[in-house]
């Protein structure tokens, strides 16, 4: 299958890309890794004019901490969270989400601006970055805002960038001590679509729940935080029935619609037993 | 558009439309046709090479992002000494029926060993997770990295990639 005819335009810096964007932005689609990108323009859901490839640009692939938060660039690669030892010592949920995106192959070129900008409602990534109240940076010539993930994630496959703006940078804050997080998906082969998963971070204080973030991959129209399960968490003891209580909330949260992988019902109550499941995970973790 | 590949170690060029996927580069323009396009939608791997060592889908890359980087190809496995010991492997452990995922799994099955020249069986069932094999075959395939891995390790300078 060949996408339309488009013209490729190589950007090596930034600022390159960024007038890019100013000059074709209205009928172009930024490159990076390609691998949910290419899919859809073979099939010609999409056929931009014009294709920016920011994956050359050099420095936009780090991993760093910084401010009180970890810093990734648009160009991190799947593979490279999931090898990263930052990640694995302090950002569980990611850790645990990064192995099970795609399939080993696809996770050598896909990126995770790339996967954000997408905005598939079955991305992993989306779930993740709500449940750590993650932050994207978008850049443009005329400067940069940093935008919370559940405003810039605004339905299926659209997000609030403009169309002469670059994401950057993913910005996690850095969870406190004792914390603990879990992404739990279930699929059908490695590779497809989840359908059902569930992203869950949390950190206890004095034996209590300080904070917890609960975010659904697959079950509605794009990544749906479940805001009001995470706050009956709040200030409670990290008991079972607590648990119990915030995957029913979450549950009631989705918005699944019966497809070849499952039931509405049957994913609805796959998004109950998986969020109580990882509460549990994320708090024995914690707790250490 | 112009691009330069070194492929299979050899530095090509071809003047390529910027819609053309690499696996088409591949098989159209430098004429080897050891890579498979199977599925067509990037989730059967047939269509793996290496790109600077690593398995990419070609299907799913295009052939201009290839410019200025490494592409190995099934063709590029066997060394001026010999088959690869994965493709050794692979005819001596029956790890092919129809022969059209073998390739894709040679190709991941050879990087693999590059990274971890000692894997369990899950680590090589995990290498494999984004390869499908339609015979189902997956035992011997399984089987043959695991005696590349020992043929390796057995005579380690014979070894290429």
């Amino acid at each position: 299958m060949l996408p339309s005819r488009f013209d490729y335009h190589r950007a090596s810096s930034v600022e390159e890309a960024l007038s890019l964007l100013d000059d074709y932005g209205e009928d172009a689609k930024v490159l990076a890794g390609g691998q949910s990108l290419i899919p859809l323009m073979k099939l010609r859901f999409v056929s931009p004019g014009h294709l920016i490839d920011i994956d050359p640009i050099p420095g936009l692939d780090g991993i760093e901490e910084r401010e009180g938060s970890l810093a990734l660039g648009a160009l991190v690669r799947h593979n490279q969270l999931a090898s990263s030892e930052i990640i694995t010592n302090g950002y569980p949920t990611l850790a645990a989400a990064a192995p099970q995106i795609a399939d080993p192959i696809v996770r050598n070129l896909g990126t995770i601006g790339g996967s954000l900008a997408h905005a598939d409602p079955a991305g992993d990534l989306g779930s993740v970055m709500l449940s750590m109240g993650a932050n994207v940076v978008l850049r443009s010539s005329s400067g940069e805002r940093v935008v919370p993930i559940g405003e810039f994630l605004v339905d299926t496959f659209t997000t609030s960038i403009t169309p002469n703006e670059l994401l950057t940078e993913i910005r996690i804050p850095t969870p406190p001590p004792r914390s603990g997080g879990s992404y739990l998906k279930l699929e059908r082969k490695v590779g497809d679509f989840a359908t059902v998963a569930v992203a869950v971070t949390l950190s206890l204080q004095d034996g209590t729940v300080g904070s917890a973030g609960i975010a659904l991959t697959g079950v509605g129209l794009k990544n749906i935080e479940a805001a009001e399960a995470a706050a009956s968490l709040h200030g409670t003891a990290p008991t079972d029935e607590a648990f119990a209580e915030a995957g029913r909330l979450a549950a009631a949260a989705s918005n699944p619609v019966t497809d070849v992988r499952g039931t509405d019902t049957y994913k609805r109550h796959m998004v109950e037993v998986y969020t109580r499941r990882g509460l549990a995970t994320a708090s024995a973790m914690a707790a250490g | 558009m112009e691009i330069s590949v070194t492929m299979n170690g050899t530095a090509r060029t071809a003047d390529v439309e910027p819609r053309m996927l690499l696996a088409h580069v591949i098989r159209e323009e430098f004429g080897l046709t050891g890579t498979h396009v199977g599925c067509d939608t990037t989730s059967c791997g047939a269509c793996t090479v290496l790109l600077d060592g690593s398995p990419v889908k070609s299907c799913t890359m295009f052939g201009v992002q290839a410019d200025g980087h490494e592409v190995t190809t099934v063709e590029g496995l066997a060394g001026a000494d010999g088959l690869h010991p994965v493709q050794v492997a692979f005819q001596e452990e029956h790890g092919l029926q129809c022969g059209y995922c073998t390739p894709g799994m040679m190709l991941v099955g050879a990087a693999l060993l590059e990274r971890n020249p000692d894997p369990t069986d899950d680590d090589i069932r995990w290498a494999i997770s984004g390869n499908i094999c339609r015979c189902t075959g997956y035992m011997n395939i399984v089987k043959a990295i695991q005696t590349a891995a020992k043929a390796k390790a057995a005579a380690p300078a014979a070894a290429t990639a």
